[in-house]
């Protein structure tokens, strides 16, 4: 019990911080559970009465119109799995390699290489003739490659992870090794992979997530629909079904009542989200250590 | 063989770990070095058949016609203006979450919260697109039936400018609230107990703890953060307002940024040489930014300095 438990002003702080999160919470929260209400909820009763918090006449109709034709819907998830799995692989050996050798002070041009990838965070060419670039030089377009290469590594990501190395493992370590006669690489492979372990985990994390979360790349680049990476795909099918709903009201063809446009699109949403909404409690807590421990370092 | 301190003696030296960061030289060259030759485009009228050298050259034609038709005015001062609110807000509500979060005593609570505030962070734009569009549409959208269940008229939000900067605003609060409060919440961890025990021992109140203890501890923080935020206060968060606004043209003068208006120009009007320019100005007005408070932090505080 610590000596001013029982000041008033400090219990009643208390209790409107208690207030305040609570709050913040709820309205963070709620997005949410419009959605998953939205997707249980009949599409006549959306049209008639609008969103609730409680469907007022439920349904799983949204989500029977989204299985009716799943191959699209697995393909989008293949793509996503693949590019996810792959990229944030090859993006954490690059990186991890390329801040280990960064943060080797017998590594003489360490600053000038730094600087060289540091500075295209300060200029850069703009999207236009990266673009360009990419399809019309070296012919990307529509290829699984462009969906992974782009985003492999950032300059921030390599800077968190030459930072996270150099204050979890001390220098003499290194100079052991090399003693023992293990070259660079083998330096790297058998210490730095094992002991960055937090650091690793964190900027994995980071990889993944903006992998999983794409639809960029796919809308500049993907024509193929079987192509498309699943938030892409979402994106369309809810522009489509935009569309859809919209040519009904307008020519009074009773297309829209056919179709469950409204329910449709939130179950699409649930469905979409789902697996990060199922990892995200596991996730989370590598991601809150790994970004404590930069912040308190760093 | 080789002359010692040159280039070819440490290459040799340390060949393997050349070669182990050269695929990540070689990915910056190529994703980020060789786009910058394109920015010639930005001083042609481009023509798809003449590719880079083949199309004609129009000098500053470009930039002519985006700063006469007011648009580079209008797209500075949207990109800006966000940026800057985004900046200030952000921090202050996440400092303010982060402190509050810290004096609250039950763990299972402090948990959850966190977790559940967190928890937007990691969804997609596209989802966000969603939820907007679930709250906000003008027929069945769920702030209408609010406003209708208390006898209000509807309000067709998608045609109501001046309610975007406020939304926008929101959704970006919204999304990263968790995320810089957990960086503010570690450091608050890191401060010593002793600070706040002998300011017991002083008598110092919860307010006087936090207005002398902890905001003053988060200023190195704050400072790391605001340089990073800085340094790319002409990129707008593209996906977030893309996404919230699309192609809607109705809320283009409140809601369009240096990024949008690129990517529209790229994928709806393929106005090349157009969205060339934008994207260099853009470029050229954060490289000149960065480099103008980078030099203002040297002079004052060296430690903090970006470089």
């Amino acid at each position: 019990m610590s000596l001013d438990d029982n000041i008033l002003s400090s219990r009643v702080f208390r209790m409107i911080a208690y207030l305040i999160i609570t709050i913040c919470s709820l309205l963070c929260l709620f997005p949410f559970l419009l959605i998953i209400s939205g997707s249980l909820t009949a599409n006549e009763s959306i049209i008639r009465d609008g969103f609730h918090l409680i469907p007022k006449v439920f349904s799983l109709e949204g989500y029977e119109m989204v299985f009716i034709f799943p191959t699209q819907l697995i393909k989008a998830y293949g793509v996503t799995i693949f590019v996810t799995v792959i990229g944030t692989l090859l993006g954490l050996f690059l990186i991890t390699m390329a801040g280990y050798v960064l943060q080797r002070k017998d590594f003489k041009y360490r600053n000038q290489l730094s600087f060289f990838i540091y500075f295209t965070t300060l200029f850069g060419g703009g999207l236009v003739p990266w673009y360009i670039m990419l399809t019309t030089y070296f012919g990307l377009a529509d290829t699984y490659a462009v969906l992974i290469l782009p985003g492999l590594m950032t300059p921030f990501l390599i800077i968190l992870m030459k930072n996270f190395i150099k204050s979890a493992i001390p220098e003499e370590l290194f100079e052991s090794a090399k003693i023992d006669g293990a070259n660079d690489f083998r330096i790297y492979y058998s210490v730095v992979l094992k002991l960055a372990m937090p650091g690793i985990a964190t900027v994995g994390l980071f990889l993944a997530l903006t992998y999983w979360n794409d639809w960029f790349m796919s809308s500049l680049f993907i024509n193929d629909v079987s192509m498309y990476q699943l938030q892409y795909y979402l994106y369309n099918t809810i522009n489509t079904m935009m569309f859809v709903s919209q040519m009904a009201t307008g020519t009074g063809v009773s297309l829209g009542r056919d179709i469950p446009t409204e329910s449709t699109k939130m179950a699409m949403a649930i469905v979409v989200t789902g697996p990060i909404i199922f990892l995200y409690p596991f996730v989370q807590r590598y991601f809150v250590k790994g970004l404590t421990i930069g912040a308190v370092k760093g | 063989m080789f002359k010692k301190k040159g280039f070819l003696y440490e290459l040799n030296k340390n060949k393997i770990m050349f070669l182990m960061i050269a695929p990540t030289l070689l990915f910056f060259l190529i994703n980020s070095y060789a786009p910058m030759v394109g920015i010639y485009y930005a001083f042609t009228s481009y023509d798809f058949a003449g590719g880079l050298f083949g199309s004609p050259f129009v000098g500053l034609d470009n930039f002519k016609f985006l700063t006469q038709s007011g648009i580079l005015l209008k797209l500075t001062i949207n990109t800006l203006g966000y940026n800057v609110v985004f900046i200030i807000l952000g921090n202050v509500v996440s400092i303010g979450a982060a402190i509050l979060l810290s004096e609250v005593r039950g763990k299972l609570f402090k948990k959850l919260s966190q977790s559940i505030m967190f928890l937007p962070y990691f969804v997609s734009f596209v989802l966000i697109s969603v939820l907007a569009f679930n709250m906000f549409n003008a027929d069945s959208g769920f702030v209408n039936q609010l406003l209708k269940s208390f006898g209000f008229d509807p309000v067709d939000i998608y045609n109501t400018p001046w309610l975007w900067p406020f939304l926008i605003t929101a959704f970006y609060l919204w999304k990263n609230l968790g995320y810089s409060m957990v960086i503010y919440l570690a450091s608050i961890m890191g401060i010593s107990d002793e600070y706040y025990e002998a300011a017991k021992i002083d008598g110092a109140n919860i307010f006087q703890r936090i207005w002398y203890i902890t905001i003053p501890m988060l200023k190195s923080t704050f400072i790391i953060l605001l340089l990073f935020a800085l340094g790319s206060i002409m990129k707008g968060q593209f996906d977030l307002f893309y996404q919230l606004v699309g192609n809607n043209g109705v809320l283009f003068n409140v809601t369009d940024i240096v990024d949008t208006y690129v990517y529209r120009s790229l994928k709806v009007n393929f106005d090349i040489g157009m969205a060339t320019a934008a994207g260099l100005y853009q470029s050229i007005f954060g490289f000149v930014m960065i480099m103008t408070v980078n030099y203002i932090i040297k002079k004052v505080n060296d430690d903090y300095a970006l470089f």
